[in-house]
């Protein structure tokens, strides 16, 4: 899941490159000690990573692969219904799944590190507990949740009777103008410790001498965090936009346990990962050509979108330097 | 330090109890459901339908006994245990043994075989689904546990390379050499000296894949078909559709899905951190 980007210094470099052995040995023991971990990874991911893109031009029948078609899944995957519906539906779903977390979980993910970068007291017990949900299970997530929102017998609706606050309780997920937005908060509620872990990991980096100038000059917190702090975190605010991005389109379980296979209600939680697992494994006869084409397009679209976004904070690095 | 700079601390404090406010009140929104699981998972269904929130009155196992035994948890349980284990240990191995040979050695093509194997950490594997069912279905892997641990295996890969390659480079180079000078082959420098080295990185290594493999839903639902080789994100499916009704028993089960990884968290919480935030620095 982590990916970094960060570089290791010069220093750091020539210091580990002393370490490092000179005369490699024979060809035959390099490939002894690559090979099994390069076929594993070749045979079972890469090759069926590129075999889904020439998949997406051919034709079947169940299992048995047809005949050449040109692009005529991907023409199939916008006109057929109900695929020409559910599509781009479930797209912007997955948009504002995006939005919704950049802006609360990753919000609320940096002003924790924040705040517990300043304190002394009790980080590490803080830390372990807004991290703690992200062990459990997507799915497990889900089911908590859905039997916390019920609107019978859910605590969630309980608490808010009991303070007076009857007007709100409602059928959180019954209701498709609350569902997405619960399923969203419930999401950010999993994983607030990622983007906290990082943050607090980057603020950790900055020298504190910039900060001792800073306050020398009469900055106040607010400055310091602002003209500073945050300036200084750009590259991995870069790095948790674009895994949020990624983990984001390829949301499945949490949203298959509260919303089911369809995206219930009424497919108002529909997303990109479980329309893909219904049109390849729920589909009709010439189910895997319009699947790989699915597949081509995501692929295309969450892997350009990464690489646009991580050359966009490089740059956006590069002009504060 | 913080004295001088700002002149007044009355504002320091009030910021300070507004931090705390919030840092306390986040922790009740994380545990308070976790702790009403677990007292709900005591408590027969119909105290739970009547108050939904509250402590058991009599605590009782009943409902761990049932989804164990009568919603076959029993049989998801070790399912679960014996595919993740059985995929973290050969990944591990497999990334072991070739994150030592790029991390050590500059030789020809070493520069492109750790980008390619990097490169597996930003791919969306789940999208080779389709090719991946095919080849498995030629290989008579389909519905066999086998499929499932070969396929998490190679998604293993990356990540740990990443990790144990970078240990591996860190090592002195003088240990090598002096074992070398006494005759010592390169599976010998590997397994004796240097493996033991890197115990911290393959314990971060191990905990790391375990969590997001004992968790995946997608794979098992796709590759194994027949119940009794179901894993528990699977088995859940299942049982949240007949057991709907019986509220403690559904407690019951997400407990027994999620305890494994809780007892890891307790032992390992070092290891989680450094590979959430592994290549950011501390």
């Amino acid at each position: 899941m982590t990916v970094s980007t960060a570089k290791p210094t010069r220093g750091k470099k020539r210091k580990r490159a002393k370490g490092v052995g000179t005369g490699a040995p024979p060809w035959e023991i390099i490939a002894l000690f690559i090979l099994p971990a390069f076929l594993l990874y070749t045979i079972f991911m890469i090759w069926p990573l590129f075999q889904s893109l020439y998949f997406s031009f051919f034709e079947f029948k169940g299992l048995a692969r047809g005949g050449f078609v040109g692009l005529r899944n991907f023409h199939e995957l916008f006109t057929r219904y109900p695929l020409n519906e559910q599509l781009p539906r479930a797209f912007w779903h997955n948009v504002y799944f995006f939005i919704g977390t950049m802006l609360i979980q990753n919000t609320m993910g940096l002003l924790f590190a924040k705040l517990l970068y300043a304190s002394r007291f009790g980080k590490r017990f803080f830390q372990t507990v807004f991290t703690l949900p992200y062990l459990i299970s997507a799915l497990v997530v889900g089911y908590l949740w859905s039997l916390m929102l019920n609107p019978l017998f859910g605590p969630v609706n309980q608490i808010l009777r009991a303070i007076g606050l009857e007007s709100l309780a409602r059928p959180w997920l019954g209701d498709p103008a609350t569902a997405l937005p619960a399923i969203i908060l419930v999401n950010a509620w999993q994983w607030v410790g990622f983007p906290m872990l990082l943050f607090s990991a980057g603020l950790a980096n900055i020298s504190n001498e910039l900060r001792e100038a800073a306050h020398i000059d009469g900055a106040t917190s607010w400055k310091l965090f602002r003209h500073i702090e945050l300036p200084l975190l750009l590259p991995v605010i870069g790095i948790v936009t674009v895994l949020t991005f990624i983990g984001n389109f390829n949301v499945f379980g949490i949203v298959w346990a509260m919303g089911g296979v369809n995206g219930e209600p009424a497919g108002a939680t529909d997303v990109l990962g479980l329309v893909f697992y219904r049109t390849a494994f729920r589909g009709g006869v010439d189910a895997f050509g319009l699947a790989s084409a699915l597949a081509v397009l995501m692929f295309i679209f969450i892997f350009g979108v990464s690489m646009l976004m991580l050359r966009y904070f490089r740059h956006m690095e590069e002009n504060l330097t | 330090m913080s004295q001088h700079i700002h002149p007044s601390s009355r504002r320091i404090n009030l910021a300070s109890i507004g931090a705390n406010v919030l840092l306390w009140g986040y922790a009740a929104i994380v545990i308070l459901p976790l702790l009403l699981v677990v007292s709900n998972a005591l408590r027969p269904t119909r105290e739970i339908f009547k108050n939904p929130v509250g402590l058991p009155t009599s605590p009782s196992f009943e409902s761990f006994v049932k989804a164990w035994e009568e919603a076959s948890f029993n049989i998801y349980f070790f399912n679960s245990l014996l595919i993740t284990v059985a995929s973290v240990l050969l990944a591990t191995a497999v990334s072991a043994l070739a994150g030592y040979m790029l991390g050590r050695y500059k030789f020809r093509g070493s520069m492109l075989l750790t980008a390619y194997f990097l490169a597996g950490l930003m791919l969306p594997f789940r999208l080779a689904i389709v090719p991946l069912f095919l080849l498995l279905n030629d290989m008579g892997l389909i519905d066999n546990r086998l499929g499932l641990i070969l396929v998490y295996a190679a998604t293993g890969i990356p990540f740990s390379i990443f990790i144990l390659s970078s240990f591996f480079r860190q090592l002195p180079k003088e240990l090598s050499e002096a074992a070398r000078i006494d005759g010592a082959g390169e599976f010998t420098i590997f397994g004796r000296i240097m493996l033991p080295l890197v115990r911290p990185a393959l314990a971060t290594v191990i905990v790391f894949q375990f969590v997001p493999l004992w968790n995946d839903f997608f794979f098992p639902l796709v590759l194994l078909r027949s119940t009794d080789k179901w894993t528990l994100p699977v088995g859940m499916t299942r049982f949240f559709g007949e057991f709907q009704a019986d509220w403690s028993t559904l407690f019951a089960g997400l407990i027994i899905t999620t305890l494994p990884l809780i007892i890891i968290f307790l032992l390992a919480t070092k290891q989680i951190i450094a590979g959430l935030t592994a290549g950011i620095g501390k």
